[in-house]
């Protein structure tokens, strides 16, 4: 096939036998490929190479502190949602040593380790996960201070998004308008196509590089009838979408009601166990962890992630600030859906349920914002 | 907090106590194959009969005790361990929360001299198996069944470097979720004690598709209650709900608590 040129906004389709071109592609321009396999009864974001490593046929099913995938009875490739892992592990590493010290008579010097960070292209990034890429874009690279390690590993990504054909039932991307269908960010993105025409992809680049990348795979130019049936799969996904959050006023809702009784009553199911911020692809916190030999002539600084879930995290000379699970859980939820509104302008919430899914026991923070809502302090005093 | 720094001429003073024990977690100390000499050029080990017959006498600048107090001799042999010790660390969860021996505290131990030994008139042992800090101040501990070695070296670098230990309190889970590891309960419908159990082994079992067995004994605030919970919709009820927190921490606070409360 011939390359014709393509440019950023530009539509075509790439038959479901011509994917394998794409991820060929990208694997041409020194990109690490990194998409949806399963593994452990899961989908798992690791390193993938062909389109055979994708999660062909297989969806998940999803609820409040449960997981399961079955076989769906198609060949979709992304008839699934988000999984337990989130882009944000090769971003934001989870362990990561910053740098390491040796002695050096009286003094010491430092080394950090700097060498250049492999470009890697995510394959199937969903709304939601574009959206909270955003999200830690924002607090690790365009604050006062800059993320170096962060930067990295952000500045080389290429995002092959995917518009979600597949709802669970943890899905709340359409009150936080992050989805199904995905935002800005993309460099391609992908619909999943499956009817009496054929499995195909509508791609639309996004940007320059992702028009270039689509014009080396062979393709056929979108008509109308294409794009109507990638608007249907988005539009089919919204109406699937059950679970929802009301947003209006939710920073002062949280603000007024630091007192509420339903603190306590969620503690009491809390586990305090850091799951919900772990899976979370938004929540950065981390503790920084100084190490040192046996000889005490070489020293290491780690980063590792740490959750508001832990006594350690707020701890200060004395104690720890929230020492009960009632506190640490509403220091998660107002930080997660209100002071993130003043702290970064946005909320640090995109829909993605994962907290709800990977919760062992299934809080939901849907409806933990539903029942503050029902029984509003201020409301009722008012 | 290093009483002698490792390069100047005197060395910190180790010794190793073994109580009512299987002695795997002393053997942690052996099995630093990698630090072993390391170990062994930063300190003195004074006293450690499972590594050489020679012994010297305390005081000790440290102390690492494992097992728990089961018999009068015990309870006294402590006392003396406390006074010769600066620093007394306790290790494994025999030490730190009266180990799998404390299920006799359940039961009435004379039955169970009763039916093991032909004279048990013979046997002094105490009514219950307890942990060290029961008896003594205990500086810091160091969880697990059996311990794991890379937090005794790090306890051990932390020490000769005047240095907080990096040994967190946190969950179990935190691990599993940094090192990738799918949640077996949430993704299998495995029962696992993770999200009530302190963190230090690395989250070895659900990486090979195990729940956790709360080796490491309670995390700081659990809320062993909520996990029960779960874990009855799972199809985990009554007796089997007891015999899930009476393992190696059976008589850990919030183990001994939550069992107690299944008890019919």
């Amino acid at each position: 096939m011939k390359e014709i040129a393509l440019k950023a906004g530009d539509t075509v389709v790439v038959a479901r036998g011509d994917l394998q071109a794409l991820l060929d592609a990208l694997a041409a321009r020194d990109y690490t490929l990194i998409g949806p396999t399963v593994r452990d009864g899961a989908i798992a974001y690791c390193e993938i190479r062909t389109v055979e490593d994708l999660p062909a046929g297989w969806e998940d099913e999803q609820d409040g502190g449960t997981y399961r995938l079955h076989r769906r009875g198609d060949g979709r490739l992304f008839g699934f949602t988000v999984g337990p892992h989130s882009w944000k592990q090769f971003l934001y590493p989870p362990v990561l040593k910053l740098w390491e010290a040796r002695r050096n008579g009286h003094g010491f010097t430092v080394h950090r380790d700097e060498s250049p960070q492999p470009r890697r292209a995510f394959i199937g990034v969903r709304g939601c996960e574009l959206a909270a890429i955003g999200v830690q874009d924002q607090v690790f690279l365009h604050g006062k201070y800059v993320d170096s390690t962060y930067q990295a590993r952000r500045e080389g990504v290429f995002i092959v998004a995917v518009n979600c054909g597949h709802v669970v039932s943890t899905c709340f991307c359409v009150s936080m308008k992050t989805g199904p269908k995905v935002g800005k960010g993309f460099d391609i993105a992908l619909t999943e196509i499956l009817d009496a025409d054929g499995h195909r992809f509508v791609a639309e680049a996004g940007t320059a590089r992702g028009a270039e990348v689509l014009a080396a795979v062979p393709h056929r130019p979108a008509d109308a009838s294409d794009r109507a049936a990638a608007e249907v799969v988005s539009a089919n996904a919204e109406q699937a979408m059950k679970r929802s959050m009301d947003t209006e006023g939710i920073r002062d809702l949280l603000y007024n009601n630091a007192e509420h009784p339903r603190w306590e009553a969620v503690a009491n199911r809390c586990m305090t166990c850091a799951n919900c911020t772990m899976v979370c692809p938004t929540c950065f916190c981390h503790t920084v962890e100084d190490v040192t030999d046996l000889s005490g002539s070489h020293a290491e600084r780690w980063r590792k992630w740490d959750s508001c879930f832990t006594m350690e995290f707020s701890y200060i000379h004395g104690g720890s600030v929230r020492p009960s699970a009632s506190a640490r859980y509403r220091q998660w939820m107002t930080h997660k859906l209100a002071s993130w509104i003043d702290q970064f302008g946005t909320s640090g919430c995109v829909g993605c349920g994962r907290c709800i899914t990977w919760c062992p026991v299934g809080i939901d923070i849907t409806e933990e914002v539903r029942a503050i809502r029902e029984t509003d302090r201020a409301a009722e005093e008012g | 907090m290093a009483p002698t720094k490792a390069k100047t001429a005197s060395k910190p003073r180790l010794a190793v106590w073994k109580f009512a024990s299987c002695d795997g977690c002393q053997l942690s100390l052996l099995d630093c194959e990698d630090e072993l000499l390391a170990v062994a050029g930063a300190i003195e080990i004074a006293n450690f009969p499972e590594a050489s017959r020679a012994v010297a006498k305390g005081p000790y600048d440290v102390s690492l005790v494992e097992g728990s107090i089961t018999t009068p001799h015990d309870a006294e042999r402590i006392q003396m361990v406390r006074k010769q010790s600066r620093y007394l660390v306790t290790i494994g969860a025999c030490a730190t929360a009266g180990g799998i021996q404390a299920l006799r505290n359940f039961a009435d131990v004379k039955e169970f001299t009763s039916i093991v030994y032909a004279t048990p008139q013979y046997i002094q042992t105490l009514k219950k198996s307890t942990p060290i800090t029961d008896h003594v101040f205990v500086d810091f501990e160091l969880r697990g069944c059996p311990i794991n070695k890379h937090q005794l070296v790090e306890l051990v670098s932390a020490l000769l470097n005047s240095r907080k230990p990096n040994v967190p309190t946190y969950s179990a889970c935190i691990e599993c979720k940094r090192r990738g590891t799918v949640c077996v309960m949430v993704a299998q419908g495995t029962p696992c004690l993770g999200p009530v159990t302190q963190a230090g082994c690395g989250a070895i079992c659900p990486s090979y598709h195990r729940g956790c067995y709360g080796c490491y004994g309670p995390k700081e605030s659990p809320n062993t209650a909520a996990l029960s919970v779960g874990w009855s919709r799972l199809g985990v009820r009554g007796d089997d709900l007891v015999r899930v927190y009476r393992t190696y921490n059976a008589y850990a606070d919030a183990f001994r608590r939550e069992s107690e409360a299944h008890e019919k």
